[in-house]
């Protein structure tokens, strides 16, 4: 299988001629794949001109698993704990999204109880508190502020002790199912979830006096990175990126899927307080402001989950699950705001089989990445570093 | 807008015959457009202040398998002053000659996104995008052979001399 055509290698020509011509004049220098700031497995190649990046190539595709592939072959249901591998971060997010797609070609979202919904989105937003405070404390990290780090990991763990409470795994759940969810919460855990947010209000105001405004902090990330509204839009960028940069765009508003319409939350978006809007601080100061607001929707789910839609003996999960998972012929794309943004997953269905023919994920790092060779150009190579942080991307979800 | 106007708009626009078909039977409906006028089409949907689709969800590269020999590109359009989804498809029949891969135009020229999302349709399907910037491959490794999401793939067994499992 030889293609001795090079009309089809080009591309790849003209590239290792520039980094090959960049050697004599300029420094090429390689960020990566095994440097911990870059956040797993990302390797940028820097084209410098002393502390000056002329250029940034990222290279990806190190994490890569095949998940489509392996979605190809699978039926919706065991596709699931695929997806959660996609951001491992915020896996709760990911099969939600997946699991909204699939229910909504089947035609049975309308029948999924109260209940289950509101326990859906209580985990998707402890999961999303945990995807920011990894976000929040890497960053400092990033740029050498350590004493975060271990405070938002210290109250990262409380989060994952409740979610393997509930659902038997730390991190990659398996526990949002097609029609249902593996198991209804656990005895005390709404009693639990609560005690968690009394302990966590406090030192989210902690963490506020401890690196947002810090001076240090501030003069590293102020007017650094500034992605402009409309470069934002055009590159795909969404979520706290694109917030960042001053659009109030949240799917949970503009979609209203699930139970959102019911819950009452702002949407924070960059200012430009300490810079510019759209600066490194503004995105980390979004993440920042949503994990406040994810605290008020986890406070109006468990007000329900303790009131109306209280537990019964006779509740049953698992009661809607599709005896057979077989939508219609159709294509349907279905979006939800994840953690790091727009996550999508594109259908084909072809109405005879339990297995898609054919599934493709739009991870909202993938998009938010590719605007990095843009915002970059022409910064100081510390710089660069919290730029790619304020990012916030995870490479399980970037190479899938 | 809804789908019959913006029918209406782009054939008054690029004439009747820009427009191939539809697909109304899901819960999306999707717009099939000729291959050829795919940059004129995103543009016009993108600029005319009736539409303003600013955003590109999604760009899926696509097999439609081994008896149809036919690949495609499917475009997720989302315009976000008007909180309105769009669809598009464009497709072509191809034999599956690895040196006659499809190819499409390419639309990066309108949406920066495209970029990298037309480098992955060409890694894992094979589709050649005409007019793209730097269409090298970006999930696999530079010298990998095959395109692994076409439903004729036959898994190697062997990558640089190593056994694959």
């Amino acid at each position: 299988m030889n293609i001795t055509d090079t009309k089809y290698n080009a591309a790849l020509n003209n590239y290792n001629n520039k980094i090959a011509s960049a050697a004599t004049e300029d420094m090429v220098l390689n960020m990566g794949p095994q440097h911990p700031s870059t956040h797993g497995v990302l390797r940028l190649e820097l084209i410098t001109d002393g502390e000056i990046v002329k250029e940034v190539i990222p290279h990806i595709g190190y994490l890569h698993r095949c998940f489509e592939k392996h979605a190809e072959s699978l039926t919706y249901q065991q596709t699931i704990p695929f997806t959660d591998r996609l951001d491992y971060l915020a896996s709760m997010n990911n099969s939600h999204a997946f699991v909204m797609g699939v229910e909504r070609m089947l035609g049975i979202d309308k029948d999924i109880p109260k209940r289950v919904e509101y326990i859906r989105v209580l985990v998707c937003e402890l999961n999303r508190i945990a995807s920011h405070l990894i976000a929040i404390g890497t960053y400092g990290i990033d740029i050498g502020a350590f004493t975060p780090f271990l405070w938002c990991f210290r109250d990262r763990e409380h989060i994952m002790g409740m979610l393997e409470w509930a659902s038997g795994s730390r991190m990659l759940y398996n526990y949002i199912w097609i029609g249902g969810l593996f198991y209804d919460l656990p005895v005390g855990f709404e009693e639990r979830c609560r005690e968690f947010v009394d302990y966590f209000k406090p030192k989210m105001d902690e963490l506020n006096r401890l690196l947002t405004d810090n001076q240090v902090f501030i003069n590293r990330t102020a007017n650094i990175g500034v992605l402009p509204l409309d470069v934002a839009i055009n590159y795909g960028c969404s979520g706290p990126m694109l917030r960042g940069s001053g659009l109030k765009w949240d799917l949970r508003r503009i979609d209203n899927y699930s139970v959102y319409p019911e819950l009452e939350f702002d949407i924070p978006v960059g200012k430009g307080e300490m810079g510019s809007v759209g600066d490194c601080w503004d995105r980390y100061k979004v993440r920042v402001d949503e994990i406040d607001q994810s605290l008020r929707m986890i406070e109006q789910c468990l007000d329900r989950l303790q009131n109306e839609l209280k537990r019964t003996t006779d509740f049953d999960p698992r009661a809607k699950l599709p005896r057979k998972t077989i939508p219609k012929a159709q294509d349907y794309y279905v979006r939800c705001e994840g953690a790091k943004g727009e996550l999508g997953f594109y259908f084909m269905a072809d109405g005879k089989s339990e297995i898609p023919t054919r599934v493709k994920a739009r991870a909202p790092s993938f998009n938010n990445l590719s605007v990095l060779p843009e915002i970059a150009k022409g910064v100081m190579i510390a710089d660069l570093i919290a730029i790619v942080g304020s990012i916030d991307f995870v490479l399980g979800e970037v190479d899938r | 807008m809804s789908l019959k106007e913006i029918k209406l708009l782009l054939t008054e626009k690029f004439g009747n015959e820009v427009i191939v078909g539809e697909e109304t039977g899901g819960l999306q409906a999707a717009l099939l457009i000729t291959p050829d006028s795919i940059i004129e089409v995103c543009l016009e949907l993108r600029n005319n202040p009736k539409t303003y689709f600013d955003f590109l969800s999604s760009l899926t590269g696509i097999d439609y398998g081994v008896e149809a020999s036919r690949f495609g590109v499917v475009y997720h359009l989302a315009s976000i002053p008007y909180r309105t989804q769009l669809t598009l498809k464009i497709s072509k029949e191809n034999d599956r000659d690895l040196n006659e891969l499809p190819s499409f135009n390419s639309i990066t020229s309108v949406y920066r996104t495209a970029d990298w999302h037309e480098r992955e349709a060409y890694d894992l399907t094979g589709i050649f995008f005409e007019g793209h910037p730097d269409l090298r491959r970006i999930l696999l490794p530079d010298d990998w052979e095959g395109y692994p999401l076409r439903k004729d793939y036959q898994n190697a067994e062997y990558y640089k001399g190593i056994k694959i499992d």
